[in-house]
């Protein structure tokens, strides 16, 4: 082998059937969720007349902004070895604060703030947790109940709204934009090819994978643990403060109870994609994916009449499915 | 220890592949009672594979083990529990956070009335010590015990569960030169009083010492097995790998009259090391030697600011470090391989590529970008330069075999061309021919004007590859000698002069 050059393809053992096989499960691993929710949407195509018109599917892109936004968040964080319990509780405060400042400023200086509160949220967050040492899940579990604290004593528990005459110009992130999707939509498909390009083409995604795999190898490579952890924590934060932004921009304000319990479902939604909990490995498109997929469920459910009440069984089975695929598949691959 | 008597063992044509690829083929092996049996091939040979299927860590796909004439299921550790037979792994299979003794009787406590009754484990502890000769604190925690009291430990648990087969994975592999010797006589005595003992190792000399029957496995098929008492070494190596090849080391070339001091390091002090000096040339190859918990390993650590010295100045080319990290080691151009590929090398799911690619990447990016194609080259070159063998740069690490593995982990820190490289146990877990290439490879760096420090617990290739040996004991300078000094002087300084090894 040391005198070829072209390892790839010359160097290659004649395929076996052995190695077939466990190309075939190597490739299921990484690519099943895909066909998953390739089949799923051929079903609802076939079993309804509603599912394939634009109406719906901008309905559906729309509805999976927020979760996809919280997921690719998570999806980071993951990546790098630690969770962030806080998405949902960041999510709340930066929205609030968007409304509180756009009430003395403007709309648009609001979302900035928004966004800048979202990456300080996130950088507080990440701080706490490496400066402290404590496992991460412990450590933004008590951050998240800080924040939402925050965004109580901020509002006095009351629902906080925009100027009356800026109420049109909050609610931009609903206004139909390119293709007839939604300016969430945009956003979010904008935002989301730039993370997923900054993980999968810079040094920092090398370095945020190499300290999810090994973060004491990372560490003696001479990576910052630290500041990259930090860093994936505020990406998370501004993830938390868009996918605020589009909440409250629908609602047309902004409360303390936002979104309880979406930071749970964000990380479902990695998880159900193929990202490892154990850190290392995952992608962005994997939490678009599996944000799809729990959204597709949820509207399926909607267009085939079926009872809401067994979505939350067939959505927990499903992301049992998924963890336990994707476990048995590396036993294999092993 | 058991009343009962080991049983003879048979396996036959047992078989085993991991999807679809064939690791063990139709092993058929006699084991007698009593018997020291030793499992010898290189890495990849299936070995280890073997020895998990007799120790039920992992069922076999086909073929029959039977004891006693009675083929028996063992699929899984209980059930090799229930059968009498322990496996001693590589990995350790102890519970870091609990005491030393909670860890030998694990699930099998003494209880009295649904409590546990420590003082009946205690007493129990006691005269396994007494039997084995270790001395270990009963209520020291696990995690905080160096690796070769851990492996007694883990032994003394295999005893008081009453195992008649204990099966052990490279057991001398974290074992400095007495703890071996304490470790193979002990052996022998477990023998003696009839218990069967499998054993896997790459020290050749060891197992022939010590084992009474030898089988050889290559590509996962049995070669030979034969008597120790009738093999050498050599016929060992030419079974293992199809022909016979020197297990020669390659001598370094002298260092050249006025290299320069490229590291130099001086009052170094953290815990257990308590004042180091030292110099290297460059061209230069320093062997550091010494027991386990004589600091080796802590002063190479402090000397690449993997831990803070709390007093002392380590000196790059002249130059002191300004503060000591493995950021500011590696910018002034000090290299480390530590001594856990899994744990402190590589990043074990990520890909070959990535992984040689790691601590280089500010070399090749645009931007915030990494260059793929001049990432794609570096690699290749160097993935040639050190012979890895990887079907593919982007298969994950963990898929290669140990040797390709520490070479990757060589070429990962070569990339950055580094003046001074650090190598924390060089072939650990490496099979013999990549043993070779990587002796060559140090020899080569070194011939190229590298200042090489090297630590190991395999005496003679320390004294091979090394111009100059710095012997530690407790943590101190214990004297330092030049090539060509036996390897017994070197041990009785690591002991200290009144206890020098007999051997």
């Amino acid at each position: 082998m040391s005198v070829d050059t072209t390892p790839q393809t010359a160097a290659a053992p004649a395929p076996s059937a052995g190695t077939n096989m466990s190309r075939l499960a190597f490739r299921m691993r990484d690519y099943g969720i895909v066909a998953a929710l390739v089949i799923i949407v051929i079903a609802l195509s076939i079993s309804t007349d509603t599912f394939l018109t634009s109406g719906n599917l901008v309905n559906l892109l729309d509805q999976t902004a927020v979760i996809g936004l919280l997921a690719t968040g998570a999806t980071i964080c993951i990546i790098s070895g630690v969770f962030d319990l806080t998405a949902s509780a960041t999510l709340a405060l930066s929205a609030i604060i968007g409304v509180q400042v756009g009430r003395v400023t403007d709309v648009y200086v609001g979302m900035l703030a928004a966004v800048v509160a979202g990456a300080l949220l996130g950088f507080v967050t990440g701080t706490v947790v490496v400066r402290s040492g404590v496992n991460s899940f412990v450590g933004t579990l008590a951050t998240s109940m800080v924040y939402r604290g925050l965004a109580v004593m901020v509002t006095g528990g009351a629902i906080v709204y925009p100027l009356t005459a800026s109420a049109e110009d909050f609610g931009m992130l609903t206004w139909p934009s390119l293709f007839g999707l939604t300016s969430a939509t945009i956003m979010f498909v904008v935002v989301v090819a730039i993370l997923g390009l900054v993980v999968a083409r810079t040094t920092f995604g090398r370095r945020l994978y190499a300290v999810g795999g090994n973060a004491e190898a990372a560490r003696l490579s001479g990576i910052r643990v630290g500041s990259i952890h930090v860093t994936a924590f505020m990406i998370s934060g501004v993830c938390s403060a868009l996918a605020g932004l589009i909440l409250a921009s629908r609602a047309g304000s902004a409360q303390s109870t936002m979104a309880t319990g979406t930071e749970l479902t964000a990380i479902a939604a990695a998880v159900v994609g193929g990202t490892s909990i154990l850190g290392g490995e995952g992608a962005v498109w994997r939490a678009i994916v599996g944000a799809l997929l729990l959204t597709l469920i949820g509207n399926g459910f909607n267009l085939l009449g079926w009872d809401t009440i067994y979505q939350q069984v067939l959505q927990g089975l499903l992301i049992l499915f998924a963890v336990t695929m994707d476990r048995w598949l590396r036993k294999r691959t092993r | 220890m058991s009343s009962q008597k080991a049983p003879s063992i048979a396996v036959r044509g047992v078989g085993k592949s991991y999807s679809g690829v064939t690791v063990l083929h139709d092993i058929d092996l006699d084991i007698a009672p009593g018997e020291v049996h030793g499992l010898v091939g290189e890495n990849g040979a299936g070995k280890s594979t073997l020895l998990k299927i007799l120790g039920g860590a992992i069922k076999a796909d086909a073929g029959t083990l039977s004891f006693d004439g009675d083929q028996v299921t063992v699929g899984s550790p209980r059930d090799a529990i229930a059968h009498g037979i322990s496996l001693i792994s590589q990995e350790g299979a102890l519970v870091p956070a609990l005491s030393v003794l909670d860890n030998v009787f694990l699930a099998r406590w003494s209880h009295r009335g649904g409590l546990v009754s420590a003082r009946t484990d205690r007493k129990r502890l006691a005269e396994l010590m007494e039997t084995t000769g270790f001395t270990v604190d009963p209520d020291a925690r696990v995690d905080g015990l160096p690796i070769g009291v851990q492996q007694q430990v883990e032994i003394l648990r295999s005893l008081a569960r009453g195992a008649r087969v204990i099966a052990m994975d490279e057991p001398t592999a974290v074992l400095a030169e007495h703890e071996k010797e304490n470790l193979l006589g002990l052996i022998r005595k477990l023998a003696a009083g009839g218990t069967t003992i499998i054993l896997v190792s790459h020290f050749l000399e060891e197992v022939l010492s010590v084992a009474d029957r030898i089988t050889v496995l290559r590509d996962g098929a049995l070669i030979r097995t034969g008597n120790a008492s009738e093999t050498s070494p050599r016929e060992l190596v030419g079974h293992m790998v199809g022909r016979e090849i020197d297990v020669l080391y390659p001598d370094p070339q002298p260092v050249p009259d006025g290299a320069p001091v490229m590291l130099a390091a001086r009052g170094l002090k953290r815990g257990l090391v308590n004042g180091v000096d030292l110099q290297v040339r460059s061209g230069e190859i320093l062997g550091i030697a010494g027991l386990v918990g004589s600091g080796r390993t802590e002063t190479l650590r402090l000397l690449f600011g993997a831990d803070r010295p709390v007093e002392g100045v380590v000196e790059v080319d002249g130059v002191e470090l300004a503060k000591h990290t493995p950021r500011a080691a590696m910018a002034a151009g000090v290299a480390m391989v530590p001594e856990s590929r899994k744990e402190q090398g590589l990043v074990m799911v990520r890909s070959v590529a990535e992984n040689v690619a790691l601590s280089s990447l500010s070399g090749r990016r645009a931007g915030p970008f990494v260059k793929r194609p001049a990432e794609k080259t570096a690699v290749g070159d160097i993935s040639k330069s050190v012979d890895i063998r990887a079907a593919n740069p982007e298969a994950a690490i963990e898929t290669l075999s140990g040797g390709n593995q520490q070479k990757a982990l060589f070429a990962k820190w070569l990339l950055r061309e580094p003046k001074v490289l650090l190598i924390d146990e060089p072939t650990r877990g490496v099979d013999v021919a990549a043993k070779t290439q990587i002796h060559h490879l140090i020899t080569g760096l070194a011939a190229d004007g590298l200042a090489v420090v090297c630590v190991s617990s395999e005496i003679e290739e320390l004294l091979a590859l090394s111009h100059r040996v710095l012997v530690l004991r407790h943590g101190e300078p214990a004297g330092e000698f030049p090539r060509g000094t036996s390897p017994e002087v070197v041990i009785a300084a690591a002991f200290g002069s009144h206890e020098g090894e007999p051997s």
